[in-house]
């Protein structure tokens, strides 16, 4: 009688073992398809729209909800320049921070700098969006924009890029928020590869006389490059699916303008302003899921190189 | 003077140094290094600026908004002294069922990862989708959950709220449960295999247990970045200005509100939102304040 409990108790054991690992294997598999889903529902949504416009709704700069003519070139191009511009705020800064955490503050005062610079990024989107849009659009619109107009504006050769009326909204201002979003990112994903440099390579270079900065710059960078430059992807990522914080700030006019100050708008903005206004399973509603989609797919491409570029450091 | 007695000695080959040479170059290096210095400290300081203009901005103009009517009274037309009670029950809500449906997944998909599949290309390939999926653009998710659910039952609710934010959920435990369970030393896991116990016993009584700060790190920090999102719920429960707590009809929540009322003209719809703002402020970063705390009690 004992061998039989003991044997029915392996069974058990088995049993449980098998449910469990089946388990585990299905919510993995789960999150595959969940993905599958994702592509596969924003491409059916988009369907009528790749349809009816062909691979012109790439190219056309059309919205036009009354004559039902839909292009993606300025949401496309809105969201590809905010992103670039905010990129090249935010790195400078977020590798300054991140330098600055790694090498250069009192150890006392790292903890509470990172910490707060962690929170920054915890900051919900929205309030971004209301931080800009009630803080830094009046300020770019008295004092930035009019300066700008009246002195860079009169360069030769850039001065279109600052023509306009100071409206304090637009491409640059969207750009400026989505750079203060995005630094906490760059700047966290830098500290840590910065930290997995072995410090016998850092303590060499300082025993051969080198400046911090030379240190940095000739040991620690060309260490973590790659991964640096995953860092930065990452942040870009979360830069061009950016909503809210773009949605107040931006002006949302369908339009692609060659000055910094002039409206636009970016493929989440134009979906997250145009959505409630599209009746289900119209042209309009396909287009702004066929949006979706080349954002979907954009946004794609740039994580996975930013993973397949973070993962040595992962796996170390 | 080291210089002269070396090349005295002939060690460095090459060419003699000159002392005002090297002094020279001595001084612009330390220069270069003070100038990169100083601009990293005006980093940091940019950085600090922004989250304190941030806070400082939210306490100012929540503080004017704030009254006891936010927490008694829910949404009401402009001018007539309304509330957030609805938007902030309705956060709740579906912030809470949205944790509750993604962190099981996310447990069971963190456990898959660390404890079944370290080194499989199917491990593989599903760390690596869960990890795009957690800084894919959320206003897809919504979309996402607006084609599979909100169409074809044709009407917002809270439940595919509930199930946009869930979906949202589930890649952050991912992450801090794998990270944590692999933090485990082998010896431990040895040990309990050596004494007979299954696997799946192995994983849940004791792995867990010791991985138990850091994955609950990992649900408030969850927690606390559903709560501020407002993309994936305008497309599926829409937000409501009357009091609702059916999941089946579209339910206000704390950032759609305000998203709402802050592209309002109505200045007492803006003093709310801003209000509104703080709360969803202040409740995200304590709990964030309150996860790292919780990890530093563990480790």
């Amino acid at each position: 009688m004992q061998q039989a409990t003991v044997l029915s108790g392996k069974r058990n054991a088995n049993w449980g073992d098998r449910i469990f690992a089946g388990l585990a294997t299905t919510s993995g598999v789960f999150v595959l398809v969940l993905l599958g889903a994702i592509i596969i529902g924003l491409a059916v949504g988009g369907a009528p729209a790749f349809r009816a416009f062909g691979a012109f709704f790439l190219v056309d700069a059309e919205w036009d909800p009354v004559q039902e003519l839909f292009g993606a070139l300025v949401p496309v191009y809105g969201t590809i320049v905010t992103s670039i511009l905010a990129l090249v705020i935010a790195v400078p800064l977020a590798f300054g921070i991140a330098f600055y955490l790694t090498e250069l503050a009192p150890g006392w005062l790292r903890r509470p700098v990172g910490t707060a610079v962690e929170l920054l990024a915890a900051v919900p989107s929205i309030i971004y969006g209301m931080w800009g849009f009630f803080v830094i659009v009046p300020i770019m619109a008295k004092v930035v924009q009019p300066w700008a107009i009246d002195t860079l504006g009169e360069v030769p050769l850039i001065g279109f890029l600052f023509a306009g009326p100071p409206f304090g909204t637009g491409i640059l201002t969207a750009a400026l928020i989505l750079a203060v979003m995005i630094i906490p990112f760059i700047a966290a994903t830098m500290r840590d590869v910065f930290e997995t440099v072995p410090p016998v390579y850092k303590e060499s270079a300082y025993g051969l006389g080198c400046t911090t900065w030379e240190v940095m710059r000739s040991i620690v960078i060309p260490y973590t490059r790659a991964s640096v430059v995953g860092g930065i992807m990452l942040g870009l990522g979360r830069a061009l699916g950016e909503t809210m914080a773009v949605t107040f700030v931006i002006g949302n006019t369908n339009r692609i303008s060659t000055s910094l100050f002039g409206p636009g708008n970016t493929i989440a903005s134009i979906v997250a302003l145009e959505f409630p206004e599209s009746e289900a399973d119209s042209l309009k509603m396909s287009s702004l899921l066929a949006l979706g989609f080349i954002l979907f797919v954009i946004s794609f491409i740039v994580l996975a190189i930013s993973r397949m570029l973070l993962r040595p450091r992962t796996k170390a | 003077m080291s210089a002269t007695t070396l090349s005295a000695a002939g060690a460095i080959p090459g060419p003699a140094k000159d002392l005002r040479v090297s002094e020279a170059l001595g001084r612009s290096r330390h220069r270069r290094n003070m100038i990169v210095k100083a601009l990293c400290f005006a980093a940091t300081a940019i950085g600090l600026l922004f989250l304190a203009s941030i806070l400082a901005t939210l306490v100012w103009r929540g503080m004017a908004g704030l009254s006891l009517t936010v927490f008694t009274t829910s949404t009401l037309p402009p001018g007539s002294n309304g509330g957030l009670l609805n938007a902030i029950v309705g956060s709740l809500i579906q912030t809470l069922i949205g944790a509750a449906i993604g962190t099981p997944i996310g447990l069971m998909v963190g456990t898959y990862l660390a404890e079944y599949a370290r080194d499989s290309a199917l491990g593989n390939s599903v760390r690596f989708v869960s990890d795009v999926l957690l800084s894919a653009p959320s206003i897809l998710i919504g979309l996402f959950v607006y084609q599979l659910v909100v169409n074809p039952f044709n009407g917002f609710s809270a439940i595919a709220g509930c199930l946009a934010l869930a979906v949202i959920v589930i890649p952050i435990v991912v992450r801090t449960t794998e990270d944590m369970l692999r933090l485990i030393p082998a010896t431990l896991r040895e040990a309990v295999i050596g004494l007979g116990a299954p696997k799946w016993k192995m994983i849940t009584l004791v792995c867990y247990r010791a991985a138990r700060e850091g994955i609950m790190t990992g649900v408030l920090l969850a927690i606390a970045r559903v709560a501020g999102e407002t993309a994936p719920l305008l497309f599926t429960s829409l937000g409501n200005l009357n009091w609702s707590t059916d999941l089946t009809k579209p339910m206000a929540s704390l950032p759609v509100t305000i998203y709402q009322y802050a592209g309002s003209a109505f200045q007492d719809w803006i003093d709310l939102a801003w209000a509104g703002a703080l709360l969803i402020t202040l409740g995200v970063l304590a709990i964030n304040i309150i996860a790292r705390l919780v990890l530093r009690r563990g480790v």
